[in-house]
């Protein structure tokens, strides 16, 4: 019989496929981040949380590794363009208000999404309530360049600080509702979050290394894109590939997502903005 | 001009003579490829990044032609020996008929 070594190999194929996250040491101009952690203890099903970075190709990796090779930094410097520049009926830049710059920001990114006056509250709402009732400026595109600019500038502000948002009091309700999609079986495919990223990161999903799907790193330059990607923008691909009709970006249930699925990375440092395959 | 375009350029301040040193290029640019269409289904005209060079003290380091499949914001890394203190001088020629410079000094001991 010639069958025996070919299952010998079918399964030892499988198994070298089945490769882990790798464990290199992620330093950006001498600090060291944390890309490895216990998870926090609201979670259940997983004892260890990994940044995304640590599930690329060692290509992918270096880019993160020092600014000027970072694509994403492009992104960052239009940002700084757009805080000081003047735009509205106000005639206002958000320089104006925020005089010491976007510096003013280091720790928010690292609480968002967060609950004020009983609304689910992420960075992009921030930004446009302020060009709204501030400035008297349109709103920026939900996923538009200069949104994700302004959202990467703000957040690399606190890059290098541990995810850290509140999941109790008033957020508790959205956090449940996120956790409620997390586990929810969509598509066609009847595919969770969780299937793919809990229970399978590690695998492969066809050519795609599957990681656990932490947002510390967002928005990322993907490389697949070429620009920065915001975190509802990765959410709908992540539903449509299940064949699902997907939430729309800005959407209760997106914000909520973001909610839980950021505390699922709290302890591991912000990267924002990485770069992702 | 082309908008947003924004040269930057990594050089070590300081080398030993003779040194081969590492020089990273990056220029923000849309580089169309004259080859898309818009919503209208107009050909959107070609308007990239033709030529790129290097020169050290007014002698040429590298010079590179691009052509059209060449994506959005080239990055350039190449290698140099550096004899003596001196200045890079950066130069990306545009389609418009623009010309991008940045220069670069280094100490050599």
């Amino acid at each position: 019989m010639n069958l025996k070594p070919w299952i010998a190999v079918a399964v030892i194929g499988m198994a070298g496929v089945a490769i882990a996250q790798d464990n290199s040491t992620l330093s950006i101009d001498g600090e060291t981040f944390v890309t490895e952690t216990d998870a926090p203890a609201h979670l259940e099903n997983v004892s260890t949380i990994y940044s995304g970075w640590r599930f690329r190709t060692p290509e992918t990796q270096a880019l993160q590794v020092d600014d000027f090779d970072n694509p994403a930094m492009i992104f960052v410097d239009q940002g700084i363009d757009l805080f000081n520049a003047v735009d509205g009926t106000e005639g206002k830049s958000c320089a104006s208000c925020h005089t010491d710059g976007p510096e003013e920001f280091a720790g928010l990114h690292a609480k968002m999404p967060k609950v004020v006056d009983g609304k689910l509250v992420v960075m992009e709402d921030l930004i446009n309530t302020h060009r709204q009732d501030v400035m008297g400026a349109e709103p920026w595109k939900w996923s538009g360049a200069d949104m994700q600019a302004m959202v990467a500038l703000i957040g690399l502000q606190s890059r290098g600080m541990p995810m850290d948002v509140a999941i109790d009091g008033d957020a508790a309700p959205f956090w449940e509702k996120g956790k409620e999609i997390y586990y929810t079986r969509y598509g066609q495919l009847e595919l969770s979050c969780s299937n793919c990223h809990e229970n399978n990161y590690g695998n492969m999903i066809r050519a795609d290394h599957l990681s656990q799907g932490q947002i510390n790193g967002f928005p990322t330059y993907r490389l697949k894109q070429a620009k920065l990607i915001s975190r509802h923008n990765r959410f709908r691909g992540c539903i449509r590939d299940t064949r699902a009709e997907t939430f729309a970006e800005g959407s209760e249930e997106f914000k909520a997502l973001e909610l839980y699925v950021a505390s699922r990375a709290n302890g591991l440092d912000i990267e924002t903005p990485a770069v992702r395959q | 001009m082309a908008s947003g375009v924004k040269p930057r350029v990594k050089v070590p301040k300081t080398a030993s003579a003779g040194d081969t040193i590492t020089i990273k290029t990056l220029i923000s640019h849309k580089m169309e490829s004259g080859q898309r269409k818009d919503d209208d289904g107009n050909i959107i005209p070609r308007s990239i990044i033709n030529r790129f060079t290097a020169d050290f003290n007014g002698q040429n380091v590298i010079d590179v032609a691009l052509e059209p499949a060449i994506s959005t914001n080239p990055y350039f890394q190449f290698e140099a020996i550096v004899p003596e203190s001196g200045e890079f001088k950066f130069t990306w020629y545009d389609d418009d008929g623009d010309v991008y410079e940045e220069s670069k000094k280094i100490e050599v001991s």
